[in-house]
């Protein structure tokens, strides 16, 4: 088991204790894990068929949803017990999403969707243009794309706009969902490194869903879903 | 930032929202004129006549007299003994009497006949008297002094002559050819129905009602034919002293000698916008439903923009937006359209309004100020923009609602 492994200097970077989830109220079971360790800047692949939990769980650690019992601790601090307004900020500020697609506000240009991300963070970061250029010059996007409206870029420009956006904040932790799906195998591959390179240089912790085994070849950490949800049917 | 954002999020609904602005902006123009006319109306009427505290006429309604007296509406009833005029303005109450005598007209403007205490005495708006644009007061028996509109319309100048007809219409068939008055002054435009009135001496109306013989005789020698009215319409009186009004009033009312009524102008006019109230407030419903209605395709319009805007939400919140925050978007978004209809209205009207505005001074003696912007449009704008708050929090719910239930990556 991971947890068993890990050493206590190393800080964490999630922690999930007890965690229980009910999709309606009624339900009875229950999504449950009942402990998932990840170290800070450690990159981790997390597989699983389609309705596996995937998903769940990265909202869980986003905080949009949230859990009935047990707690979620990010970045050795408490996050599920938080009120929904300082999790939010907490989101913001510390947390990068990108997502399978739509990911940017399509009606606005690529600074301003990334200036969104700041603007909710409250860093009042006055050299966000700047940052932006670099960020875009890493994943190696033309920094003219700036004042394009984000629904003219092809959807591989657009997945890496979103990362750049993730990453404005200076996030600790970055949550992917299949972002790759809707890229071809070459401009696949291509994205999967560049994030990872990214994500290495600035010590982020990664969590990278996806139920592509191709994948898992990028990645030193990978952990199958259905592994962490298992102890359900013991505890039920 | 959220403006930039609700303005970003509104242009790439240009249509619809185009639509939605176009029927707020008709729906608050015909709220704001209505309001707007009824303020300048009243107001245009409450200017006509001032400190004059008595009317005094032949018995009919208040309201009657008022008309023809003030607003030269209608035709008077009966008329009043000269010898009346004689007895009021001698009384030891009256201050100053104004004769006027109605009934003809010049080229559909109402000709009225007076003496010089009517230039003097005759107060319109706050206490303002009338004062000459270029000449002087009628001395002589065939002179006439013309109203601002009479002198724009028919392009009259002084010196010019100008012949009256019997009775009130452009095509009176009785026109008194032989005697033509010379304008001999031009008042000051003052807003009021004076700027369309032709002011001659009670005289001359006697002379143009002599038969033709008479008239022959009296432009051969002036002095040969008395011109002294036996009768004469109104008077309008200037007390000494406001607290004998009352006295006045009823003693003029029990008068023996003649068949008299006075009225007070400030009853008469209360009176009158007693009657005009209610095609006021019919006016202001309408414009309400109207407005109310405009509201509801505001916030069906918001509405129906949230299922896709369902993705834009979810960004908005991964990237920390809380709901409160997609809540005031929402908010924002129809403020912003509601204040642009709103400045956009107030504009279109006050164009319009300078634009019309001579015409519908001419026609209907409408005076309207063009500058919209006073407290009663500000008030108006208020009550709009809180409907409007209220109208769309319908569909921020909706959009709080939304960013409660998203999660990440919202596939629909």
């Amino acid at each position: 088991m991971p947890n068993t492994i890990s050493s206590a200097s190393t800080p964490l970077a999630i922690h999930i204790n007890q965690l229980s989830y009910k999709y309606h109220k009624a339900d009875k079971t229950s999504f449950y894990i009942p402990n998932w360790q990840v170290k800070q800047g450690e990159q981790v692949f997390l597989h699983g068929e389609s309705g596996s939990g995937k998903t769940t769980l990265l909202n869980l650690l986003a905080g949009v949803l949230t859990s009935q019992s047990g707690d979620i601790n990010l970045l050795e601090q408490a996050f599920s017990t938080l009120s929904s307004k300082k999790r939010d900020k907490f989101r913001a500020q510390n947390i990068g999403v990108v997502f399978q697609q739509f990911n940017l506000i399509p009606y606005l240009s690529v600074l301003k969707n990334i200036q969104l991300a700041s603007y909710f963070a409250k860093t009042g970061n006055t050299k966000i243009e700047q940052e932006a250029n670099a960020l875009l010059l890493a994943l190696k996007l033309p920094t003219t794309i700036l004042q394009k409206a984000a629904n003219t870029l092809s959807v591989g420009q657009q997945q890496r706009v979103a990362i750049a956006r993730a990453l404005i904040n200076k996030p600790k932790l970055l949550l992917v969902d299949e972002p790759t799906s809707a890229l071809d195998a070459a401009s696949r591959d291509a994205f999967i490194a560049l994030l990872i390179d990214l994500c290495k240089q600035h010590s982020i912790t990664l969590v990278f869903v996806s139920h592509d085994m191709h994948l898992q070849q990028f990645f030193k950490l990978s952990v199958d879903v259905t592994s962490l949800l298992k102890e359900e049917f013991n505890k039920c | 930032m959220l403006v930039s954002l609700a303005w970003s999020s509104l242009a790439s609904r240009r249509k619809s929202v185009i639509l939605t602005f176009l029927s707020l902006l008709i729906s608050i123009s015909v709220l704001l004129s209505v309001e707007h006319i009824r303020q300048q109306a009243k107001e245009s009427f409450n200017r006509t006549i001032s400190d004059v505290d008595m009317i005094v006429g032949a018995p009919s309604g208040q309201l009657n007299l008022l008309l023809y007296s003030v607003f030269r509406m209608g035709s008077p009833t009966s008329n009043i003994n000269y010898k009346s005029y004689e007895t009021l303005k001698s009384s030891s109450l009256v201050k100053w009497a104004i004769p006027i005598s109605l009934g003809d007209s010049h080229r559909s403007f109402r000709v009225m006949g007076t003496n010089n205490s009517y230039f003097e005495h005759f107060k319109y708006g706050t206490k303002q008297p009338l004062t000459f644009n270029s000449g002087q007061p009628f001395n002589t028996l065939f002179e006439a002094v013309i109203g601002a509109d009479v002198a724009k319309k028919l392009s009259y100048k002084i010196g010019d002559s100008v012949v009256i007809a019997h009775g009130i219409g452009n095509t009176s068939f009785t026109h008194h050819e032989n005697t033509p008055f010379i304008i001999k002054g031009i008042l000051s435009p003052t807003g009021t129905p004076v700027d369309k009135t032709i002011h001659v001496s009670l005289n001359a109306i006697e002379a143009i009602h002599l038969s033709p013989a008479k008239q022959a005789e009296l432009l051969n020698n002036v002095d040969s034919v008395n011109t002294t009215p036996e009768s004469i319409t109104a008077v309008m009186l200037g007390l000494k002293s406001k607290f004998s009004t009352f006295k006045l009033q009823r003693d003029i009312n029990n008068y023996k000698a003649d068949r008299l009524m006075a009225v007070l102008p400030g009853v008469a006019m209360t009176e009158l916008w007693q009657m005009m109230a209610t095609v006021e407030n019919l006016l202001r419903v309408i414009g309400i439903l109207v407005l109310v209605s405009s509201l509801f395709g505001l916030s069906t319009m918001l509405l129906a923009s949230m299922a896709q805007r369902k993705n834009e939400i979810a960004v908005l919140r991964v990237l920390g937006a809380g709901p409160s925050a997609i809540f005031s978007l929402v908010l924002v978004e129809a403020l912003i359209l509601v204040i642009l209809a709103s400045a956009a209205a107030t504009t279109l009207l006050s164009l319009t309004i300078w634009l019309l505005g001579d015409w519908l001074g001419a026609t209907y003696g409408l005076f309207l100020n063009a500058n919209m912007l006073n407290v009663e449009t500000l008030k108006v704008i208020t009550v709009i923009t809180v409907a409007a708050i209220i109208t769309s929090a319908i569909p921020a719910y909706e959009a709080y609602k939304n960013a409660l239930h998203s999660s990440l990556g919202a596939k629909s």
